[in-house]
């Protein structure tokens, strides 16, 4: 029955390599993941910096994204902390966009003329990031599996020109073409001769329970304080030494236990918006710092561009 | 050959649902506004959206704008040479070109007729260029500069035909052609177009169904089919049915089913997660109750005719309803009571305090409405309670998930943890009424929490100055308002309104004054002072309505303050716009203004019911001859006595005729009656009262001459006028009504 089905279908790591072999015959370089903590693939700066100025960038990389709120201590088949995102930036933005990217699901496994896939309004907005964006949510049969978003302005600058971001939900994309009901379920890896293949519970159950009760519960809540204090300060004093790539690495620390913050339960209403405005500062100053000390070389190569 | 019809196609990605009706009408109206400008008469239009692309056609178009002869007058030819050098040189024409009519020249211009094509050409990119999206964007290459063409997303391809003719024109590097594209999925390749004649049947053979009204047609007929086939009916939605039209280009609706164990959530939250999340159509059983299915409109007919899409779907919905129910459970694992407790940390309005303020003045407000009677059956202690849980599922899971379920969530979870159902009633129900069309609450909990919440309101913001202006009403003022002249007047409310709105601004004084104690620690002790002392109550009554107000106390009166009067200033505003509201809502319900005018501007209470019931019987009364033909006597009579001014003489002891003693002794008897009535609130008597005056006030104009030389004679019949009118005044101000 299912087993039958599920052997055809990719592991969760077939589709990681195969969505890289794709974006790569595409001209992407693939990135690794940024090695910090981060909400969403948009935080790796291959996204939040490098999608402002000129310069043509075409790149796809996994990122692992850590959302402290959502976690349910492993017992939601479909809820996790800490779940993988997919991104690929494509700037300019290419005129044929939405068919490369419905080619990749193709190459993933998935028939549009089985499923019904739609591109469903869904304006993009990163308050902590000062960005925004046009585009859609991707329904697959009524799931949303990727956003798809022009990108408009980013640390409050406009984009010139425009990328196109593809954010693809991992899990959700194989839970859907492995056909499983329980994320912990997926076909991590596939069996090799006498080796076994591993299902994500077997990678990631326990990461579930012990990260959910940590940022529920545990995680002390000075030292987060004292940390986004810290990175704040820090990110003041990188944009002032002239080295926004580490400004922005504290940016993306604050934002991280911005969240933690959150998640113990600990930041009121009031408040809330005003940690985001001081997020969006750091990010909003590490796009400054990094434009500053770019423009030259942009518009040295790029005559007539301007900011 | 006199005209060709015309095609244009703008194609994109896709156009958001919600544009789609206003992105039709900006077409046209751009379209029209290019046509008219340039001569050409547009006759029959038709404007078609799709997600991906909009379509107008505009059939039979002139091939070319009409020529058009202009003649100019010229100088006469005998004038110097100067004058015709100028005109020549205005005109571009030469002197053997001038007509020279009776010794004036005259030029005639002929302006041939332009090419519709021409035309065309230029008002396409026009037409792009002055768009107006809700939002637009840049995208692809050409973004390097801000300059670049705006389009709500990337815009792929023109079609632009005059008959068979390409109308060649370019705009951000998109150029017309005859090329569409089909389908996304059910159609591959270059679809080439003719003419305005076969686009639509090309596009769906090519499975797009170019007519957005006939893919709603689809999605409503066939969503209600798919249903019924199941022994289900749909619950309609139109605004599902135009939003999934306007996602799908070949719209296929499916019926899904989900789990029976998810019915034990509330319906409205499922039918909330499925309409609001999924686009999803509900169904019912044949009781008329929610059943364990729902309908989605898909955009292709599946090889495997949708089984994999209903899977897929079946799951998703099934993964919301399980965090629906999670929420469902948690919330409930504390009481309303417990939830209400994070309401401080929610602000209501940064010079109103929290919520939790608010709802504290409602609770108070609520018991003092229901405590004094003004809301017949209402036990005070209940209305406490359901206005103390009113907005605590404001902060629970499901409300934060689904705000417009406020209420609602409230009234399931108040009666789960066993409040009585007239208290889970109106915290279920105590928004309402929300708009005019509302039902307006009669069970008498609920009435006073949501009038006490109306109440709090409206006057919690004159007094911090922010009263609407013209259209600017941020905090929904007058909605409350009218909310408020609702729940009275539908229930019949017996309340001094003005007493109600006073109790209404003490509580909120209480929180504003509170506030400005972490401030102003000086003031404190004189205001909270000020805040219990009695007689300060009664003076600002007394400031704000001197014709209602208790008699003044004995002794020294207490010592106004400035804020005092200020504040009193507000009440009035609040007392006046309530009115106001009354006045619209009774005009809207077809009352003539100059009816209401004769009762408002005459009656000092503020009680709305007797106020309406006064109109109400006044109305009826105008509506008989004894009516039009008592106002037509009193204006006359009102004539007389202006004319005659003050009439000092002393008049007659007695009648002078019977015509004179017949009214006096109609006027005898009429007002004691008219007064006892209206005393009585019995109004219908009242005017039954007036009415007896008819016939002898008739007969005295008939009869009589008012102005008679025997200035004593003259005197008695004023009198007998002013006597009249008063006594009508004691009814209603007749001056007021229009006769």
């Amino acid at each position: 029955m299912a087993n039958a089905e599920a052997k055809q279908s990719l592991s969760f790591q077939d589709m990681i390599l195969t969505l890289h072999a794709y974006w790569a015959a595409r001209g992407c370089a693939i990135l690794q993941p940024y090695d910090m903590r981060v909400g969403a693939g948009t935080f790796h700066p291959a996204t939040t910096l490098r999608s402002l100025g000129p310069e043509p960038w075409n790149v796809a990389y996994v990122q692992p994204s850590r959302r402290p709120t959502d976690g349910r201590y492993g017992e939601n088949p479909n809820r996790l902390q800490h779940y993988y995102q997919y991104q690929v930036i494509l700037k300019p933005s290419p005129a044929d966009l939405q068919e490369q990217y419905l080619g990749s699901l193709k190459a993933i496994g998935i028939d549009p003329m089985l499923h019904d896939i739609r591109f469903v309004e869904d304006d993009w907005e990163s308050p902590t990031l000062g960005a925004w964006g046009l585009g859609w949510e991707v329904w697959c049969d009524g799931m949303e599996v990727t956003q798809f978003t022009y990108f408009q302005q980013m640390g409050g600058f406009d984009c010139k020109p425009v990328a196109g971001e593809l954010t693809y939900g991992l899990e959700r994309l194989a839970m859907y073409i492995q056909n499983v009901d329980n994320v912990y379920d997926l076909r991590f890896s596939d069996p090799v001769g006498d080796v076994a293949g591993l299902s994500y519970g077997d990678v990631y159950l326990e990461n579930e329970r012990q990260f959910s009760k940590w940022n529920f519960e545990v995680a002390d809540t000075d030292t987060l304080f004292a940390g986004f204090k810290a990175a704040e300060a820090e990110c003041q004093r990188a944009i002032e030494a002239g080295v926004p790539l580490a400004a922005y690495d504290q940016a993306i620390e604050a934002s991280h236990l911005f969240n933690l913050l959150q998640a113990r339960g600990v930041i009121s209403v009031q408040e809330r918006a005003n940690y985001m405005a001081r997020v969006r500062d750091m990010a909003k100053g590490s796009c400054k710092a990094w434009i500053d000390s770019q423009s030259e070389i942009w518009t040295a190569k790029y005559p007539g561009w301007t900011l | 050959m006199s005209g060709a019809d015309f095609l244009l196609e703008l194609r994109s990605e896709e156009i958001p649902a919600r544009m789609q009706a206003a992105a039709r009408a900006e077409l046209e109206k751009l379209f029209r506004a290019q046509m008219a400008a340039a001569g050409l008469t547009v006759g029959e239009l038709s404007v078609w959206s799709t997600p991906r692309r909009l379509a107008l056609i505009a059939k039979d178009l002139p091939l070319a704008t009409a020529a058009v002869s202009e003649e100019l007058k010229g100088p006469r030819s005998s004038a110097p040479p100067q004058a015709l050098e100028g005109f020549l040189r205005k005109t571009g024409l030469t002197q053997d070109q001038l007509e020279d009519r009776d010794g004036v020249y005259f030029a005639v211009i002929n302006k041939p007729g332009r090419d519709t094509k021409a035309v065309l050409a230029e008002a396409i990119p026009g037409i792009i260029r002055a768009f107006a999206w809700p939002k637009s964007m840049r995208w692809g290459k050409a973004s390097t500069s801000s300059e670049s063409l705006r389009w709500v997303r990337p815009l792929s391809g023109i079609v632009a035909l005059l008959g068979d003719e390409s109308v060649e024109c370019e705009i951000g590097g998109v150029a017309s052609g005859q090329i569409t594209r089909g389908h996304r999925f059910h159609s591959e390749g270059d679809i080439h177009i003719s003419n305005a004649a076969e686009y639509a049947a090309k596009l769906r053979e090519a499975y797009v169904i170019v007519d957005h009204v006939e893919r709603q047609n689809i999605v409503r007929d066939g969503a209600a089919k798919v249903a019924a086939d199941a022994g289900l009916t749909l619950v309609e939605d139109e605004g599902l049915v135009i939003e999934n039209a306007g996602l799908t280009e070949w719209p296929v609706p499916l019926l899904g089913r989900f789990d029976d164990e998810f019915l034990a959530v509330p319906p409205e939250v499922i039918q909330l997660t499925a309409r609001v999340n999924q686009k999803y159509f509900v169904v019912n059983d044949a009781a008329g109750k929610l059943a364990n299915g729902f309908v989605c409109t898909n955009n292709i007919a599946a090889t495997d005719g949708g089984k994999e899409i209903v899977a897929g779907n079946q799951k998703v919905l099934a993964a919301r309803l399980s965090d629906a129910r999670f929420f469902w459970e948690v919330d409930q694992k504390k009481p309303l009571a417990v939830h209400a407790e994070k309401l401080g940390n929610i602000t209501f309005h940064e010079k109103l305090g929290s919520v939790a303020d608010k709802v504290a003045r409602v609770a108070k407000l609520a018991e003092y409405i229901a405590a004094n009677g003004f809301v017949p059956n209402c036990d005070p202690e209940a209305a406490k309670q359901a206005a103390l849980l009113s907005k605590a599922d404001l902060v629970t899971e499901m409300v934060g998930e689904f705000p417009e379920l406020q209420g609602v969530m409230g009234g399931y979870y108040a009666r789960a943890e066993g409040q009585a159902d007239a208290v889970a009633n109106a915290v279920r129900d105590h928004y309402k009424p929300i708009g005019q069309a509302d039902d307006v609450p009669t069970a008498p909990v609920t009435i006073a929490v949501s009038l006490a919440d109306k109440l709090d309101t409206l006057c919690a913001f004159f007094l911090i100055n922010e009263k609407p202006t013209g259209s600017k009403d941020p905090f929904a003022l007058r909605r409350a308002g009218i909310a408020i002249v609702q729940l009275i007047t539908i229930n019949g409310l017996r309340m001094p309104i003005s007493r109600v709105a006073l109790e209404a601004c003490f509580g909120v004084l209480g929180t504003i004054y509170r506030n400005e104690f972490e401030e102003k620690v000086e003031d404190v002790l004189g205001i909270a002072k000020h805040m219990d002392h009695p007689d300060n109550v009664l003076n600002l009554l007394n400031l704000a309505f001197p014709k209602n107000s208790p008699s003044a106390n004995s002794g020294a009166a207490p010592v106004v303050i400035q804020r005092d009067r200020e504040n009193a200033v507000k009440l009035v505003e609040i007392y006046s716009f309530l009115m106001d509201r009354l006045k619209v809502q009774q005009r809207e319900a077809g009352v003539k203004h100059d009816l209401l005018d004769a009762v408002f501007s005459l009656v000092s209470t503020d009680d709305i019911v007797v106020l309406l019931a006064r109109v109400k019987a006044l109305q009826a009364f105008m509506a008989t001859d004894d009516g039009a033909n008592l106002l037509a006597g009193y204006k006359r009579a009102a004539n007389i006595l202006k004319q005659a001014g003050e009439v000092a003489d002393a008049p007659s002891a007695s009648a002078p005729t019977p015509a004179d003693a017949a009214l006096n002794a109609a006027l005898e008897a009429a007002e004691p009656a008219a007064h006892a009535a209206v005393e009585g609130e019995r109004f219908t008597d009242a005017m039954a009262a007036l009415a007896s005056l008819r016939a002898p006030i008739d007969a005295f104009f008939d009869g009589v001459m008012v102005n008679d030389p025997d200035v004593a004679v003259r005197a008695y019949r004023l009198g007998l006028l002013d006597r009249f009118k008063r006594a009508v005044h004691g009814v209603a101000d007749f001056s007021k009504i229009e006769g």
